[in-house]
């Protein structure tokens, strides 16, 4: 059970409950979809870019827990966040899921350093990092839905 | 077949003593995340009898060189291997001939091959190829790029909420239009049998045509392509306990006859010169270039051990443990069992509130249960049931009781981390 709790930590599983920021920006000027086809995961982030801060992001969407709250938790992390930081916390995120060494390197990211347990469970790298590609998209302004396979 | 020792007096009568069974099977005496394996992913694929990997290995051992071809000891030993597959097959789904036992790579190429031979002969624009709504993907893809290029459609069956095919609405679907029935014996999302003899009964007062997707059935259920009169059957060997890259499309030999080749190349042949190409006869002409040789035997071998215990007593065995581990489902709260037809084989499909089923799979797998999460390649049916994914365990010969109970065990484990 200990080894499971690394990966389904409490503020994980709070976040899947109450998911925050979840709803649409009506006045939205970025916005993307992203798919899981795996799984069947859908989430739709919209973001207002104000002189290049991101003045508001949110999303909707259905997923798993981790695909859930590591949306909700990114639009925490990244409100009133520049775009190029934006784009710093991305890569991060993605590293601290997927690679082994971890390090100082992930001091700024916060709270979200509670996804390092998914590093473990390789097939869930996949939900963990959703969000983070479809607002990459976003970002980039790519019309087109992303899929994580 | 022996009977269990019934230490459990609630048990019925075991039709086979399952704990010998299990020891033909290696993989269960390796660990899995440092537990013993509990293996309920059996509509994925199946694992291996130690017959079926010695009878690979002894191939590439002893017996390899390529078959149909060499006049040396090895060829023809090869051959009449890969052949004497080919007649344990052609017994074990009561082919009237080998001609009607064409080897492929599984199921879907099976498909695919009937869609591009049968399918672009007899299909033109305005027709029409009736399917169900539980297919797997594998037979609805094949037939809509058919549709595609002849400008012909697909019609579906509907199936009720409890995942039953609805045969009134099939009979009105059936018309002049109607070139070709595909429809699934055993549905992989669901469980459900589907009244495949009234299928082809109705079909064939029209003079249509049935193909049968039996990936799910020939595992779980004895067939007779004779007493059913399907025209075409496809099934994959990794799925009957045999190797992966092997699997056969069952064709009557009148309708294989008139086909055209699907693959050209070695073997299919009889006589080439470059103005024009005699094919070879049944079941050649649809076998192009060195087959999956190894896989033939093995599946062989695998049909071998399916008659060693016998489909009936598979059947009752899995009937009994699918009956169990609905009542055992139900016992826990917010979960609801996907596909609840009367008649259903091995497939428990569920879905718990608020949980995802990927986030039960890990937990599950945590606790060395092996269950699958997902689509199961039916993404149709997922739209019918409004869901995007179901978890799904499905039974196999080897599984017991003791499986039932530790993945119940290892659900009240994902409800306790999502309390
Ligand atoms: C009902 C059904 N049809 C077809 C297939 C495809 O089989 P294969 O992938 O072996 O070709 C499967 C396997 O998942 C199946 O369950």
């Amino acid at each position: 059970m200990s080894d499971l709790r690394d990966l389904y930590q409490e503020v994980i599983l709070d976040h899947h409950k109450r998911p925050r920021n979840f709803r649409r920006i009506e006045n939205a000027n970025r916005q993307a979809d992203g798919y899981n086809p795996l799984c069947g995961d859908k989430i739709s982030v919209y973001m207002r870019l104000e002189n290049g801060v991101l003045a508001d992001i949110a999303f909707i969407g259905t997923g798993c827990a981790i695909s859930t709250a590591s949306a909700s938790m990114m639009t925490e992390h990244l409100k009133g966040k520049t775009e190029a930081e934006a784009r710093i916390v991305f890569d991060q995120f993605h590293r601290l899921v997927t690679n082994h060494s971890g390090g100082p390197e992930f001091a700024d990211i916060g709270k979200l350093a509670v996804f390092s347990g998914v590093r473990e469970y390789p097939v869930r790298v996949k939900c963990a990092t959703l969000a983070w590609h479809t607002m990459h998209a976003a970002l980039n302004q790519k019309a087109e839905t992303v899929a994580t396979e | 077949m022996t009977a269990g020792t019934g230490k459990d007096t609630a048990r019925p009568e075991l039709a086979y003593d399952v704990s010998s069974i299990r020891e033909d099977f290696p993989i269960f005496r390796e660990p899995v995340n440092g537990r013993s394996l509990v293996y309920l992913d059996n509509a994925a694929t199946t694992q291996k009898p130690q017959s079926v990997i010695d009878a690979v290995t002894r191939f590439y051992t002893r017996e390899c060189a390529n078959i149909h071809r060499g006049v040396h000891y090895l060829s023809e030993r090869a051959t009449e291997s890969y052949e004497n597959s080919r007649s344990k097959i052609r017994r074990f789904i009561n082919a009237n001939s080998l001609q009607e036992v064409v080897f492929v790579r599984g199921t879907t190429e099976a498909v695919n091959l009937v869609a591009q031979t049968y399918g672009r002969t007899h299909v033109g624009a305005g027709d029409e190829i009736v399917i169900s709504a539980m297919e797997h993907h594998s037979n609805i893809v094949p037939w809509q790029l058919l549709c595609e290029e002849k400008n012909a459609r697909i019609r579906t069956v509907p199936i009720t909420r409890t995942g039953e095919f609805m045969l009134d609405e099939y009979r009105e679907l059936l018309g002049p239009k109607t070139r070709l029935v595909a429809v699934t014996h055993i549905s992989n999302a669901l469980g459900t049998i589907n009244p495949v003899q009234e299928i082809i009964r109705l079909a064939h007062e029209r003079n249509i045509p049935v193909l049968l997707d039996a990936a799910q059935a020939v595992q779980h259920v004895p067939i007779d392509v004779q007493a059913l009169d399907c025209d075409f059957l496809a099934f994959s060997g990794h799925k009957m306990y045999g190797p992966t890259g092997i699997g056969v499309l069952y064709g009557k030999e009148n309708l294989l006859e008139e086909m055209p080749p699907y693959q050209g190349g070695g073997d299919m042949i009889s006589y080439v010169t470059f103005e024009k190409t005699l094919y070879n006869r049944l079941p050649y002409k649809f076998e192009a270039g060195t087959p999956n040789v190894a896989g033939g035997i093995g599946l062989g071998a695998a049909v071998d051990y399916l008659e060693s215990i016998g489909l009936e007593n598979i059947r009752a065995h899995e009937h009994d443990l699918m009956k169990y581990g609905t009542m055992e489902l139900w016992t826990l709260d917010e979960l609801t069992i996907i596909g609840t037809a009367r008649e259903k084989a091995s497939v428990l499909s569920f879905i718990i509130e608020g949980i995802h089923p990927h986030d039960i799979g890990t937990i599950l797998d945590k606790e060395g249960v092996a269950i699958r999460t997902g689509h199961h390649c039916a993404q149709p049916v997922m739209d019918f049931f409004h869901t995007p994914a179901t978890a799904r365990a499905s039974l196999g010969l080897y599984n017991t009781r003791e499986d039932i109970q530790a993945l119940v065990h290892g659900l009240r484990k994902v409800k306790e981390v999502f309390r």
